[in-house]
């Protein structure tokens, strides 16, 4: 405080803090190396197949080297795999509840202890920050299976009524934005339920469900439990209407998952679908500003964006628009855009050249449309791999095709509300229905809003909050049956 | 010529609380198995399902909003009304039986039951329901123990407007059999009726006009069912589908709809329609009802 010769005293502002210039980061990369072959093949019966037949590479979104060569299975290796899980079920089902139990406990157990490992071969394979495959992704795919062993024995007391039986083989086709937590989730259930499953991982993100074969391996699961093919969709569609599996349990995109139904209509095939979404974020004059942008920005760019459940659409209540624009934008330029493998980095890249496209498309469309893009951060991104600042746009009106489908990737809209029936109006106003999130620190309010969503997870002051004891999917075109929790185990039983 | 002509009912169809004829002008003359016309009936067509489900739509929020004691309390009252109209029901089940004549699968089942039974039985099937209203919430739903400082629960909400396909046999318990589940969970439902004897439908929706069902929360429409199928199956506003007596072609026809647009479909094969211990359960319920599991911090 300076004392001016008149007398009067001024107080100066003090000082706005700024970090960009002073205040960067040095290089923190994760140290661990992990083993990669020069190819892999399947896992049937629980031996590797022979390396015979095409194969296709697969590359680190990061820098765009080929990390491995992976096999098409053919129709064949679908054949073979299908009658190696058909021929282990009965068996699987007919061991002692408990010893299943043991079998899922040993396996949990065993991803805690390679954790570290898989989560570095996660991040290079899928381009998600290692902060996240470490603290996020890995310590739920153990929480999964180490949550689910504990049903095998005590699945008479999920059903009231009704006695539980397996399904019989399950093909299992999961995406590659969380690869080994989707096979976490899938294969889990499955198999404490007394199923046998034949899984396929996404064609981008082969890496980790492989090394969790080797894991199965290692733990001594008896042989064609769990089988793993890798392929592209043409794989998946074979195994989806394959007439050996009982039931097909399918995490994608809608337009796949309507596929998926069609040609399994009649076939007497149980099928979960987890689909896409176009979530809304809603966010009340009321909020608790700081912790609701911090939840935003989870929600939204959290994986690159590339989460189903994204909370893509924030809807602001009118009087706070300009503020919650403002911290938005300041707040964006915090995050730091690069080496997934930094354990400093927050965004990482984008799982493949095709889905940066799609995103980059989208940016273009909703420009030409008429609504405002910010993209925060100016710091050189790599030179090589699949990169996207995160962003995202104002003025967005809801017939804007950004504001409707579903992008995948670190982009939001800004829309604007004024009254709480017209937040509900039009957060519903979307044929999906996965999640939703709500913003304000009235109690009566925040439930009477999450009442009136239609979407089967409601985060309530928070978002992207996940937990193998907490049931996750969708209303609407999102998608049916429930991952997780005592809800999640349905999907795995005849009665 | 007889002494007295009989005045023979036409039976139209239950839309929106109120009882059109078939905006197609179609009609159907019944005959019993003796060969004297017994009553005519409406011929339900695309566009009288369109409109079923425009009134389900527009009923259903209200429907899913009255509390789960009301709701309960409604379909105790169609119970009621129903055992007004026991004998009623029991001749319109009588008159047309198909199982008597027909080599449906559903015969085996239902051959040894009454019309007499076949009322009991769906009376008795509606108050179960009725009392389900309040309680499956809490059967079915649950808190979760997530490991953070988290309320975390699951709720369950109806899935919006359910079509029931009922059998042809047995005519009225499986019709109720279908439409009690949904209807006690908050949905509002739009009715095909089985084929070969429609009769029982038709009555129903009089039970429904008179025991305090908001109108368009149960629509009901009479016709040929093979007609109609494919038209509810891809109906974007049609949310799930919940059929019995289909056979094999059709219920390939019903599932194409989970493509259109993610409809939730329950089709039944086998049913033991007598038995209560089977067909009594929440588990009726869940096919017809979302779970919405709500994160809340538990912390400051």
């Amino acid at each position: 405080m300076a004392k001016p010769a008149n007398g009067t005293t001024t107080i100066a502002s003090p000082p706005a803090a700024e970090f960009a210039s002073g205040w960067t980061y040095a290089p923190a990369p994760e140290s661990v190396k992990v083993q990669i072959k020069p190819r892999y093949t399947h896992f049937i019966n629980g031996v590797w197949t022979r390396a015979t037949g095409e194969t296709f590479p697969t590359l680190n979104p990061a820098t765009e080297q080929t990390l491995c060569e992976i096999s098409q299975a053919t129709g064949g290796d679908v054949d073979k795999a299908v009658a190696a899980a058909g021929a282990a079920q009965p068996k699987w089902a007919a061991l002692a509840p408990g010893e299943r139990a043991k079998y899922l406990f040993r396996l949990a157990r065993r991803i805690q202890e390679r954790a570290r490992e898989l989560s570095v071969l996660e991040t290079m394979d899928s381009g998600k920050p290692i902060k996240e495959s470490r603290d996020v992704d890995i310590p739920l795919v153990a929480a999964h299976f180490f949550y689910h062993a504990g049903w095998a024995d005590k699945l008479a007391y999920a059903f009231p009524g009704r006695t539980p039986r397996p399904v019989g083989v399950c093909g299992q086709i999961i995406p590659w934005n969380f690869p080994l937590l989707m096979a976490a989730w899938k294969l889990a259930p499955a198999l404490a339920c007394g199923n046998c499953v034949v899984l396929k991982p996404a064609e981008t993100t082969p890496l980790t469900a492989l090394r969790l074969a080797e894991i199965i391996e290692e733990c001594d699961f008896p042989p064609g439990v769990v089988n793993v093919i890798t392929g592209d969709g043409r794989t998946g569609a074979t195994l989806a209407s394959h007439p050996g599996v009982h039931k097909v349990a399918f995490t994608g995109s809608t337009e796949v998952g309507k596929k998926i139904a069609a040609a399994t209509a009649g076939s007497g095939k149980r099928l979960t679908l987890e689909l896409g979404g176009k979530s809304p974020h809603i966010i009340f004059e009321d909020a608790s500003l700081d912790q609701a942008i911090e939840g935003i920005i989870a929600g939204i760019y959290f994986n690159q964006g590339e989460v189903c459940c994204a909370g893509s659409r924030l809807f602001v209540q009118e009087s706070i628009l300009d503020d919650v624009t403002s911290r938005l934008r300041r707040r964006l330029s915090t995050l730091r855009v690069g080496d997934p493998l930094d354990k400093n980095t927050d965004v990482g890249a984008v799982n493949s050249r095709a889905q940066l496209d799609t995103i980059r498309n989208y940016l273009r469309l909703g420009a030409d449309e008429g609504a405002t893009l910010h993209e925060c951060g100016t710091a050189p991104l790599p030179a090589k791999g699949f990169w996207c600042r995160p962003s995202f746009f104002t003025g967005v009106q809801p017939s804007h095709t950004i504001a409707r489908e579903e992008i995948f990737g670190p982009v939001l809209s800004v829309l604007s509300f004024r009254t709480p029936d017209e937040a509900v109006a039009r957060a519903n106003n979307t044929p999906y229905g996965l999640a939703a999130g709500v913003w304000t620190d009235k109690g009566g309010k925040i439930f009477d809003i999450a009442r009136k969503l239609k979407a089967g997870v409601v985060w309530c002051n928070t978002y992207n909050k996940f937990d193998p004891a907490s049931p996750f999917g969708g209303y609407k075109e999102s998608g049916f049956g429930r991952e997780g929790g005592l809800h999640g185990l349905r999907a795995y039983v005849d009665f | 010529m007889p002494d007295r002509l009989d005045v023979l009912k036409t039976y139209k169809l239950f839309i929106d609380g109120k009882f059109p004829r078939t905006e197609s002008g179609r009609s159907w003359p019944l005959n019993s198995a003796a060969g004297e016309p017994i009553a005519h009936l409406s011929l339900a067509s695309r566009k009288d399902l369109r409109e079923g489900v425009e009134a389900a739509r527009r009923a259903q929020p209200g429907w899913a909003g009255a509390t789960p004691y009301n709701r309960g309390q409604v379909l105790y009252r169609m119970a009621e009304m129903l055992e007004g109209k026991r004998d009623e029901l029991a001749q319109a089940i009588a008159s047309l039986a198909p199982a008597r004549s027909a080599k449906g699968k559903g015969r085996q089942a239902t051959a040894s039951l009454t019309p007499q039974d076949e009322v009991s039985l769906s009376i008795d099937r509606l108050v179960c329901f009725a009392g389900w209203a309040d309680k499956y919430a809490q059967v079915l739903g649950c808190n979760n123990p997530v490991a953070g400082p988290f309320y975390n629960f699951t709720i369950t909400e109806p899935t919006g407007v359910v079509a029931c396909i009922a059998p042809d046999s047995p005519s009225l318990l499986g019709l109720i059999s279908l439409l009690a589940p949904p209807l006690c969970a908050g949905n509002a439902v739009v009715v095909l009726s089985g084929g070969t004897n429609p009769i029982p439908a038709a009555v129903l929706g009089e039970v429904c006009a008179t025991s305090d069902v908001p109108a368009g929360v149960v629509n009901i429409l009479t016709g040929m069912r093979g007609e109609l199928l494919g038209f509810v199956a891809s109906h974007r506003d049609i949310d799930a589908i919940h059929a019995a007596g289909v056979s094999t072609d059709e219920r390939v026809l019903v599932e194409k709809g989970i493509a259109e647009n993610l409809k939730r479909v329950k089709v039944h094969a086998q049913t033991p329609w007598t038995d209560a211990a089977a067909c009594h359960s929440p588990w009726w319920i869940e096919p017809f009802i979302e779970f919405k599991t709500i994160w809340h911090p538990a912390s400051v």
